[in-house]
């Protein structure tokens, strides 16, 4: 159980890429209604389930890793498992659609 | 089961706010169910609001909506960030299905689900979204820095996205069908005098071009026939909306375009007890201020027909 981790592009390799767990990584940024829309979903899915990392990168922040995978939409919520993408997910989704899509890593 | 409430709102947007502000003071405790990724409707994707009276020099969309919304949270309307699922509207208790299952009932309804961006249908659009494919300028353009990208459309939305872009992009091309702008004349002036801003004019997007992402377009001329590509890294659709009116299809009148169909003047719908209001109902202003009207009435249609009622 715990919160949404904040990752950067210093960060990446180390909490993102290196993990035992898979780790969901959500790009945002501050003025994207959307991903204000799909942040409080991810921290319950982050509060309840204890065999992902749930991680947010603020893509005006840290663009380097934003543009290295071909972000150009936000939100976009990747997963990544063994440092490769498994599963992209673009756009807000209802609790219950986003938790069908992450189902395998949960 | 829990209580029957007097009035349940299904929506939020200008519309369904407004519905709960009239709602709530009239004593009628309302329960509010405002979307888990869609609360606050349209204008959370937007920018500067120029056209909503009171604001001398405009307001954030994403603002006015937090405003509303506290406007009805002060006078006692209940909002819950979830969908609703599935509704049962006929006869003289309504229930209503939110997206955990659980099940609320009430003796009237206000549908203000509002309206969803309408796409173009291709194939290739739907595999190149979020690959340069977007409907939220306010999201995305940040990505399109230096870049040139394309907006199809030809409304005031359109127009408002094309010009936010160009802050971004070097340049962007204006797709539209016609020869001439629908936007309003203030939003044509601004647009023909911002220099980043192109017009690909009696042009349809017939193909969008990419493996991985966007490369192009494929443009038809709408008056020869003839077809071109234009050399674009993003597009940002700007075609207009549809009513979201899946949720109560079968059990309402709705129209040949999918609207909710009311009588007369009033926000009643052809099922006793169920009204409804914003863009869901509109198909020709659709602005944040007949929304919020039409949400007014909404409310005292509810407040008039559940005093009958008692």
């Amino acid at each position: 159980m715990g919160a949404t981790k904040i990752v950067t592009d210093a960060s990446w390799a180390d909490d993102v890429l290196m993990s035992d767990k898979p780790v969901i990584v959500d790009f945002w940024a501050e003025w994207c209604g959307p991903c204000k829309m799909v942040a409080p979903i991810l921290e319950q899915v982050a509060a309840e389930h204890d065999s992902v990392v749930v991680a947010k990168l603020n893509v005006d922040e840290n663009p380097q890793t934003a543009a290295s995978y071909g972000i150009t939409s936000i939100p976009t919520m990747n997963v990544y498992q063994g440092g490769q993408v498994v599963k992209t997910i673009i756009g807000a989704k209802p609790k219950a659609a986003l938790l069908a899509d992450l189902a395998p890593y949960l | 089961m829990s209580e029957i409430r007097n009035v349940i709102i299904i929506g939020s947007g200008p519309a369904g706010y407004t519905a709960a502000i009239y709602a709530a003071r009239a004593q009628l405790n309302p329960l509010v169910f405002e979307g888990s990724v869609t609360a606050g409707g349209a204008l959370m994707n937007t920018t500067e609001v120029e056209n909503f009276p009171g604001f001398t020099d405009g307001i954030m969309g994403p603002e006015l909506m937090e405003h509303m919304r506290g406007q009805a949270v002060r006078f006692g309307a209940e909002i819950v960030t979830d969908d609703v699922t599935s509704v049962e509207l006929n006869g003289p208790v309504k229930t209503v299905v939110d997206g955990s299952g659980t099940a609320h009932q009430a003796h009237a309804v206000i549908l203000a689900t509002g309206s969803a961006y309408r796409e173009l249908g291709l194939p290739s659009e739907k595999r190149l979204s979020g690959h340069g494919v977007s409907w939220c300028a306010t999201c995305d353009g940040f990505f399109f820095r230096g870049q040139d990208i394309a907006v199809v459309g030809g409304g005031d939305s359109a127009i408002e996205e094309a010009t936010f872009l160009t802050r971004f992009a070097n340049s962007v091309t204006l797709v539209h069908r016609r020869d001439a702008l629908r936007a309003s004349k203030i939003m044509q002036e601004r647009a023909f005098a911002n220099e980043k801003l192109q017009f690909a004019w009696n042009s349809e997007v017939v193909d969008v071009l990419g493996e991985d992402k966007v490369s192009g377009l494929v443009l038809r001329d709408t008056v020869t026939g003839e077809t071109r590509d234009l050399a674009v890294t993003g597009l940002f659709v700007a075609i207009g909306h549809d009513p979201r009116s899946e949720l109560v299809k079968g059990q309402i009148d709705l129209d040949d375009e999918g609207y909710v169909l009311v009588q007369g003047r009033s926000t009643a719908t052809n099922v006793e007890g169920v009204f409804a209001c914003g863009d869901l109902v509109d198909h020709t202003y659709r602005q944040a201020i007949t929304a919020a009207g039409s949400g007014c009435a909404a409310a005292l249609d509810a407040e008039r027909f559940l005093a009958a009622a008692e």
